[in-house]
């Protein structure tokens, strides 16, 4: 056994949790118009290329069909073909060619149908786009966004549900954010698009339609590498992100109604830079954590918090870091049932959160 | 279910058989899109309708030891390699008496028994690795040969432009026996092969990895049978590859919840379902006198209740054990 360290390690200052101009539930949300993922993703894109030529889009039936989950809808029409590009069914070559863009003063804003159909684009991304910055005397930088869907819960099987992100988290050079909710979509993809460095943007297919919240009009922004307290709370922890947030904060009340424990949930937002402050402070608030990952666990984002915790905060823990992620099989399996037990969700999480509060 | 015809004519009894399979693979995708709607198949469905005079005519050329890749366009496929249109339908529902115990779901159907060697949901994905089975079968010196569909849409994807350089190459010294299908419905997704290539010519692209192709009316179920014979023949006999443009259509939407169809207009579609390649097999039969009407209509209720049987297998069937959650994962963890 460690001996417990001496809980000398000083109180960091907490970081403004929340974006400026911006707080969840005050009286600006109230007023702000109620928006689906993806239409706010859809409508900041549009916004967005209105105020920048530079602007362009390019991806796999994102013009005349307007996306398979119409994020790009109607913008083949207003801006033209010259900046919303079809392209043929080539994701490296539109990573390729996209980087190319960048490098010479474009902001392109490639679209990746899956995240499953990035792979063959991987060698342009980790290569290419990553390391362009640091090999080029900081002569050149890749102002690239890559949009992809990603996540499961949909039935989509072997190739239409996975979540690779960490594989890019682990990627220096790149940025990595999942925006949870309708509101964080428009800050996050706003300052992806002003970002000097590629930025991967994670969008979860399920949350698309299923969630709805307020959007703040004008500009709203949500820089890169600030996680969002969803609820504070001081017993125990949740750290989350994407769809998995909704289901944590699910969670949380469930435990919190059950045991009167008062639960705090931390969306990440931001997997890479990843928000580091908010992560401590809150275990050494609560001194425990729960942290999930839809994807699978070995070296996900849920291992890379938990490690961050035990070198941060092991003396504020009262319990050990806990991690629900999914199970290390190469696919969520097609069977509804084999695919619910594959997938991480409200259950599971109180489940876990049912031990941690009571350890 | 390489059939026990001979030859490649629809002027014969025999040939009824071919007819009674594309009817029936046609009423299973008709079946398969009525569960979709009732929700007993989810996620991602896409159907084959239009396209089965293409499947139906290679895999009569297929023999004992070929081996078969597809997309995830693969229900006729699978249905005419396995023989067991009850174990696609469960498939596809998603039960533990599928082809893959459930695990696979439409797109990633796989028998390898019946060298059915998978339909992949990463377009592009499995063409080199069937240019590495047509290798591996010439090193172990059978004559099988390796049927490779693909798509107008994935020829653009880098797998392809490797593997076919690969084919050509290690063709040379006939140790590559790949038959390359490619299936040009006109469309990868909504885009058409004008609009994803400046070079429209598709079939010509084997020209650039020294792989003889030519093209075939792929809506003719005699056309294609003519073709597959003789072509199959070919690469058996020659250890080279080769390369089949079945020129076809795709008389439904993409995936079975699509419904805007922007990028093709509806008079384009009727246009081509003039041609139905099952039309053209029911006026071949009738003009050759082989058959008539009623007979016709006997062969589809026999097809019906192979396909009615499908689904009320699939719909009995149990759902797979949680434990195959685990299971097929290394060597030591065989379900
Ligand atoms: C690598 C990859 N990129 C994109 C997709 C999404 N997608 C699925 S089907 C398809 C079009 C394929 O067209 P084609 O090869 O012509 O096949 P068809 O649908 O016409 O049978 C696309 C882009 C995918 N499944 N895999
Ligand atoms: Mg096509």
């Amino acid at each position: 056994m460690v001996q417990a360290l001496e809980r000398s390690t000083p109180e960091r200052s907490t970081p403004e949790r929340t974006a400026p101009g911006w707080t969840a539930g005050d009286a600006e949300s109230e007023r702000a118009p109620q928006r689906s993922l993806v239409e706010s993703i859809h409508d900041t894109l549009r916004d967005e290329m209105r105020a920048d030529e530079r602007i362009v889009v390019l991806g796999e039936d994102v013009g005349r069909r307007g996306g398979v989950f119409r994020v790009t809808a109607g913008l083949f029409e207003e801006f033209g073909e010259a900046r919303v590009l079809d392209t043929p069914l080539a994701e490296s070559g539109i990573i390729g060619t996209a980087i190319g863009m960048a490098l010479n003063g474009l902001r392109p804003v490639a679209e990746i149908q899956f995240l499953d159909f990035i792979h063959p684009a991987m060698d342009q991304l980790m290569n290419e786009a990553a390391r362009i910055r640091y090999r080029s005397n900081n002569d050149f930088s890749c102002p690239l966004v890559v949009r992809v869907p990603f996540g499961g819960g949909v039935h989509g099987a072997l190739y239409h549900s996975q979540s690779i992100e960490a594989v890019f988290v682990h990627t220096p050079g790149l940025k990595v954010v999942a925006p949870a909710t309708p509101a964080d979509a428009k800050g996050l993809l706003r300052a992806a698009i002003r970002d000097e460095d590629p930025v991967l943007f994670l969008e979860h297919k399920k949350l698309y339609r299923s969630i709805k919240g307020p959007v703040p009009e004008g500009p709203h922004d949500v820089p890169l590498g600030l996680a969002r307290v969803v609820q504070e709370g001081t017993d125990a922890t949740v750290v989350a992100y994407g769809a998995m947030t909704h289901e944590a904060t699910k969670a949380a009340a469930t435990v919190a109604a059950e045991t009167g424990a008062s639960i705090e949930v931390v969306d990440l937002r931001s997997l890479k830079p990843l928000d580091e402050e908010t992560v401590v402070a809150s275990a050494r608030k609560t001194g425990k954590v729960l942290v999930v990952a839809e994807a699978n666990r070995p070296c996900s984002v849920a291992s890379e918090v938990a490690a961050l915790i035990a070198e941060e905060a092991f003396a504020y823990l009262d319990a050990p870091v806990m991690r629900v992620a999914a199970p290390d099989v190469p696919a969520t399996p097609y069977s509804p049932p084999l695919e619910h037990a594959f997938m991480i969700d409200a259950e599971k999480i109180a489940a876990a959160l049912r031990r941690l509060v009571a350890y | 279910m390489a059939s026990s015809v001979s030859g490649t004519r629809l002027d014969n009894a025999t040939a009824l058989g071919w007819y009674r399979q594309i009817v029936m693979i046609r009423l299973f995708e008709e079946a398969a899109q009525r569960a979709f709607r009732q929700g007993k198949i989810g996620g991602y469905l896409h159907v084959y309708s239009g396209q089965e005079a293409v499947a139906t005519g290679f895999l009569d050329a297929f023999r004992d030891g070929d081996k078969m890749l597809t997309a995830y366009r693969d229900h006729a496929h699978a249905l005419i390699l396995s023989d067991d249109p009850n174990a696609v339908m469960a498939e596809l529902f998603g039960r533990g008496t599928g082809l893959v115990k459930g695990k696979g779901g439409s797109m990633h159907l796989f028998d390898a028994a019946h060298g059915m060697l998978g339909g992949y949901g990463i377009v592009g994905g499995h063409i080199p690795l069937g240019v590495g089975i047509a290798y591996a079968l010439r090193y172990q010196q059978t004559d099988g040969i390796v049927h490779v569909y693909l798509g107008d849409g994935a020829i653009h994807n880098a797998a392809f432009h490797e593997a076919a350089n690969l084919a050509g190459l290690w063709g040379r010294e006939g140790l590559n026996p790949t038959l390359f299908i490619l299936e040009n419905n006109q469309y990868g997704m909504g885009t058409s092969v004008e609009r994803a290539t400046a070079m429209t010519d598709l079939g010509a692209k084997f020209d650039s990895y020294g792989i003889e192709h030519e093209k075939v009316d792929g809506m003719d179920l005699e056309a294609v049978l003519e073709c597959a014979h003789r072509v199959t023949q070919r690469v058996r006999e020659t250890g080279k590859p080769y390369a089949v443009e079945a020129m076809t259509y795709r008389l439904v939407p993409h995936g079975a919840g699509d419904f805007l169809e922007r990028y093709r207009s509806k008079d384009e579609v009727r246009q081509w379902r003039e041609r139905d390649p099952i039309g053209l097999v029911e006026r071949k039969l009738l003009e050759a006198g082989v058959v008539d009407e009623q007979r016709l209509g006997e062969i589809r209720d026999e097809a019906k209740r192979i396909v009615d049987e499908a689904v009320r297998f699939a719909d009995e069937s149990p759902e797979p054990p949680l434990s195959e959650l685990h299971t097929d994962v290394y060597a030591d963890t065989a379900g």
